[in-house]
């Protein structure tokens, strides 16, 4: 399977979503600039973390912009896995390829630290490995994850059981604890916790690589029916 | 155009205008007779910022002399961006700390946040790639008042807003409170860096002809003799110099640094340089005194983003985000395209001239000539005359005291919550610690540890400097501040390489600070070479006082060590129900400036305790060794607080473990001394003998599993607290000083 | 030409936590008769005149980038500026 990591000015967790990919998943993987148009060779399309565009005005908005997201549209209709993570996340929900909106954390500090998460679905592509209710360390670092959205909004997420993730103490006043979500289609997951954060022991859990490694056996499972 | 009116060169020196750019009237004589006439207005501005203390060290040079500087593993001593140093397979670490204390205390947001720009600056100009941030700030009592409450949040708010976002983890710090700060905080920001040795780069402006290159953020009258600023003491007038303190953009500084890490793989670069502290003026000049040339520059060509700028403003402005580069005649436009992928410019602006002047042209006529050695070399020396300041006659004939102490258990909870030892998470779970996914020891431990990806090796880091033992004895303190690095480093499990050193104390003018600063350097320069820890660059920050009152001498100390193999990464928290809880070094009755005679007395004096350095160095090769050979759990340094609250933070990790340890003597200074050159270690029951065989150390307790800590004396218990508690006192405090008063 | 000032809040429907720490704030400084801070932020636009529909362009900037309607309204002043 052969992964974009997408890099936009300011973007800066690309190079651990890269060695995540390659070094503890041992995947194939590449790093896209933001201008690039597009995506067809790749198979599976991660937005990192970062600040792109400084996030001036506000997170995500400008690079909504960037040539680059046409192609992501374009995979994202096609099918292909896309995950944003904190600011790719942020990025997702400017482009509308997700719904709702961020705002500052409710303690208006930036926060960075491990927290909790409760797998609330385990059936999408990218929870496959792990099990229903299972408690996660992920780490957490943003100054804007308080995730909104309207009643209705809510009522849709809850009832196509679109919420992935949700925090067990709530670190940033996020809207019924929600840490991450999935499109009605089930190909776009974005989450501000960091699982490219969590792939290696040595530097204090592993959780997050559950997460890459369902990608990986959905996408198998796909091509081995189609080949 | 309409140009603002500059003054006359008449005027300059008739109406001693040099005097409010911080020359005096013999550096003016002086600038006269070099130049064999009067200086325009601009030229005067180049010499008032090349010459402050910032930019020459003219008060500091005779001190910094004292400290050893080479070393096998030295590849760039002090004069450089920043140090270099070897850490074997072609690769080699990069680091300087910088201060940014006036800024930071007129706008403390912005002050902070460009103190971490700048310095990232300095490390990526040497061609390295930064890997990791680390920072050392005071800040008056907490408790005090509302504004020291305000400097300390937007501090911590400015670093993580700078750091976070260009994308560079913050690791590890320290931070101090006492009331000598109150209006004078010190933000002092150090950066690490990776870099081949292929790839090391210099400020050099070689090759006559070559073409001299902007880049980076346009240049406003932002930041107008910064330089000047940071060498005068902060008075209540202070506030007017608002306009010296710049805005950072650390998007426009991610841009600048990819850029940059590309273009050192370019055989087009010849030399780059930070336009740091005196901006333009510094970067061209010193590059050009360094590569025995001149440069000639047409102003009319530097972006500006304001109109009408003079040649003064232009040269003067320490607008953030830029670099000066050379690069090699006729590929400049190999150079532009690099930055245009980067969304940045990139803009020829002079040439390279074998004259050794510094010339600047603007408008078709030429508005300086100088010699650029006159400005980078030439500034005068001082050697400011020194005296024993009368308190330090008064602490040295104290004999130690013990403090009466009623109850050890309140005592114990008491000193957790001080906020100079209380946690800090409130400080770093605002930093981004983790981005680039190498941290594998994170703040709040005795050092930070970053691996090496792709190899078996990792760096650990760390700031430290107690500077009430400085104050009470800046010899003494001075060496304390490298030994007790370099104990955080071993700690760590790692091997001190080399340190680097910002020396911030009060008005050099006044003797009594001049000796501080003398006298610390003395120190810090014989710790350095029993400890083989070179200083391989720094920064000196003088006239730190408000209103007349210096700030304690704090020269804070950056250190830097290697880690051979992952596997002897070490941290302070106990690990196993049942392993040996050891004590190296001896313990004496020792409580000038300690933490505890701080908080029965309010305030710090006597003698400091006392440094055999050699003791030092022995007791740190024995646990390195010892951490080496793998029989050893936990260690943690003996520092604020003594073994009491050693004990107590290694057992704040893990919840279900407790310890109980065994003290004799006074038991006040059994648990509060704050005796140097101790280390709290846990060794497996297994380990026992081979760790004996090792280390000289004492055995006191164990670990056990009652999630409570019992320290006992000849079979009484003494002290039972549970770790909850202990936890809580220490968790909260700063928390709750900050809360319930705003 | 014109100049555009474009004010951008947080929906009345949505918390906002600085307009709440500054109304917190000014209640502990003694004001008590704030009762409540919206935050929100201004924008400066200079529009050269063109064939489109000035409030045309406007709105589409707004909703399209300046802000985000999904937690935010904006409003806008126009001013008609005569070129000295």
């Amino acid at each position: 399977m052969k992964f974009a990591v997408i890099v936009f000015p300011g973007s800066n967790c690309d190079v651990d979503m890269y060695h995540a990919i390659k070094d503890e998943l041992g995947e194939q993987v590449e790093y896209v600039w933001h201008d690039t148009e597009s995506l067809d060779e790749f198979d599976g399309i991660l937005l990192p973390g970062g600040f792109s565009y400084g996030d001036y005005l506000r997170t995500g908005a400008i690079a909504r912009f960037s040539k680059v997201m046409q192609a992501v549209v374009k995979a994202a209709e096609a099918g292909k896995p896309i995950l944003g993570v904190c600011n790719g996340f942020q990025i997702l929900l400017e482009a509308g390829l997700l719904p709702g909106a961020m705002r500052r954390n409710e303690s208006l500090s930036f926060i960075c630290k491990p927290v909790e998460l409760k797998v609330e679905n385990n059936q999408t592509i990218f929870s496959t490995a792990y099990s229903l209710g299972e408690t996660i360390s992920i780490p957490v670092a943003h100054g804007e994850g308080n995730y909104y959205c309207d009643e209705e909004t809510l009522a849709a997420l809850k009832e196509n059981n679109q919420i992935v993730f949700t925090y067990q103490d709530n670190p940033n006043g996020s809207l019924e604890d929600i840490a991450g979500i999935i499109n009605e289609k089930g190909n776009v997951l974005g989450m501000m916790p960091h699982p490219e954060r969590a792939v290696d022991e040595l530097l204090g859990g592993a959780d997050g690589l559950k997460l890459f490694q369902s990608i990986v056996r959905s996408w198998r499972e796909a091509n081995v029916v189609k080949a | 155009m309409l140009l603002k009116h500059e003054p006359s060169t008449e005027q300059v020196k008739t109406e001693k205008l040099y005097q409010q750019m911080g020359l005096s009237d013999e550096e003016f004589t002086l600038v006269e007779n070099i130049l064999g006439r009067t200086p325009n207005y601009t030229e005067t501005g180049l010499f008032s910022v090349m010459w402050s203390e910032h930019c020459s060290y003219k008060n500091s040079k005779p001190v910094l002399k004292k400290f050893p500087i080479t070393g096998e593993k030295v590849l760039q001593g002090p004069g450089e961006g920043a140090g270099i140093v070897d850490i074997g397979d072609e690769q080699a670490v990069v680091f300087k700390i910088e201060s940014h204390n006036h800024p930071s205390a007129i706008e403390p947001y912005q002050g902070a946040a460009t103190g971490v720009g700048g310095i990232i600056r300095d490390i990526f100009s040497m061609g390295a790639r930064p890997i990791a941030l680390l920072n050392s700030l005071r800040f008056g009592e907490l408790d005090e008042s509302a504004r020291v409450r305000y400097l300390f949040k937007e501090v911590v708010a400015g670093i993580a807003g700078y750091g976070n976002c260009i994308g560079i983890p913050t690791v590890g710090g320290e931070i101090q409170f006492d009331a000598s700060y109150d209006g004078n905080p010190l933000v002092n920001a150090m950066c690490v860096g990776l870099i081949d040795h292929k790839d090391i780069k210099k400020g050099l402006a070689q090759g006559v002809g070559n073409t001299v290159m902007y880049v980076g953020a346009k240049t406003g009258r932002d930041g107008i003799h910064g330089a000047t600023f940071a060498s005068e003491e902060l008075t209540d007038q202070s506030d007017e110099n608002r306009p010296a303190v710049q805005v950072g953009d650390p998007f426009m500084e991610k841009l600048l640094l990819e850029a940059c890490l590309e273009l050192i793989q370019s055989d087009a670069l010849v030399g780059i340089q930070d336009m740091g502290a005196a901006g333009l003026t510094s970067s061209s000049a010193e590059m050009a005194s360094k590569a025995g040339m001149g440069i000639e520059m047409n102003l009319d060509l530097v972006p500006q983003r304001e109109t009408g700028m003079t040649a003064y403003e232009m040269m003067l402005s320490e607008s953030q985000e830029r670099m000066l580069i050379v690069v090699t005649k006729g590929r400049e436009q190999e150079i532009k395209d690099l930055f245009t992928k980067y969304d940045l410019e990139a803009v020829a602006i002079g040439t390279v001239t074998d004259d050794k002047k510094l010339r600047l042209l603007q408008h078709g006529e030429v508005v300086a000539d100088v010699p650029v050695d006159a400005l980078a070399e030439d500034a005068p020396v001082y050697h400011k005359p020194s005296k024993v300041p009368a308190y330090y006659e008064e602490f040295q004939a104290m004999e130690q005291e013990i403090p009466q102490v009623s109850d050890l258990k309140e005592t114990l909870l008491q000193l957790l919550s001080q906020p100079t030892i209380a946690s800090k998470e409130w400080v770093y779970n605002q930093y981004d610690y983790m981005v680039r996914t190498n941290t594998v020891v994170s703040p709040g431990s005795d050092a930070a540890v970053v691996r090496i990806r792709g190899t078996r090796k990792a760096l650990a880091m760390t700031t430290d400097c107690n500077s009430r033992y400085v104050y009470l004895d800046p010899e003494v303190g001075g060496k304390i501040a490298v030994a007790e690095a370099a104990r955080n480093i071993v700690c760590s499990g790692a091997e001190p390489l080399a340190i680097t050193d910002n020396l911030n104390f009060g008005n050099p003018e006044k003797p009594e600070v001049f000796w501080q600063i003398e006298k610390s350097a003395d120190g810090i320069s014989e710790a350095c070479r029993v400890l083989g820890t070179p200083v391989i660059g720094g920064n000196v920050s003088l006239y730190n006082e408000t209103n007349g009152t210096a700030i304690y001498p704090t020269p804070v100390i950056g250190m830097v060590g290697l880690v051979t193999d992952l596997n002897h990464i070490t941290t302070q928290n106990f690990k196993n129900n049942g392993d040996l809880i050891y004590l190296v070094g001896e313990t004496k009755d020792e409580f000038g400036g300690s933490e505890l005679q701080k908080l029965i007395h309010g305030k710090v004096f006597g003698k400091a305790p006392e440094l055999n350095i050699d003791v030092e160095k022995t007791n740190q090769d024995h646990v390195l060794t010892a951490i080496r050979a793998g029989v050893v759990q936990s260690a943690h340094d003996l520092s604020e607080g003594g073994l009491g609250v050693a004990v107590a933070e290694s057992l704040f990790t893990n919840e279900q473990l407790g310890a109980e340890i065994s003290i004799e003597g006074n038991l006040v200074s059994a648990l509060f001394s704050e005796t140097q050159s101790r280390f709290l270690l846990t060794v497996k029951k297994e380990h026992q003998t081979e760790f004996e065989s090792l280390v000289a150390a004492k055995l006191i307790g164990e670990v056990n599993n009652t999630a409570a800590l019992k320290v006992k004396a000849e079979n009484n218990t003494v002290l039972e607290a549970s770790v909850n508690q202990l936890k809580d006192a220490w968790k909260g405090a700063i928390p709750c000083l900050l809360k319930s008063r705003d | 030409m014109f100049k555009v000032k474009v004010y951008v809040t947080l929906r009345e429907s949505v918390l906002d936590p600085q307009g709440k720490a500054v109304t917190h704030s000014l209640h502990s400084l003694n004001y008590p008769e704030v009762s409540d801070v919206r935050i929100g932020k201004y924008m400066e636009l200079t529009i050269e005149k063109s064939e489109r529909d000035l409030d045309e362009v406007i709105n589409e900037i707004c909703s399209k980038l300046l802000a985000n309607t999904v937690i935010e309204d904006y409003r806008y002043e126009v001013e008609e500026c005569v070129p000295q």
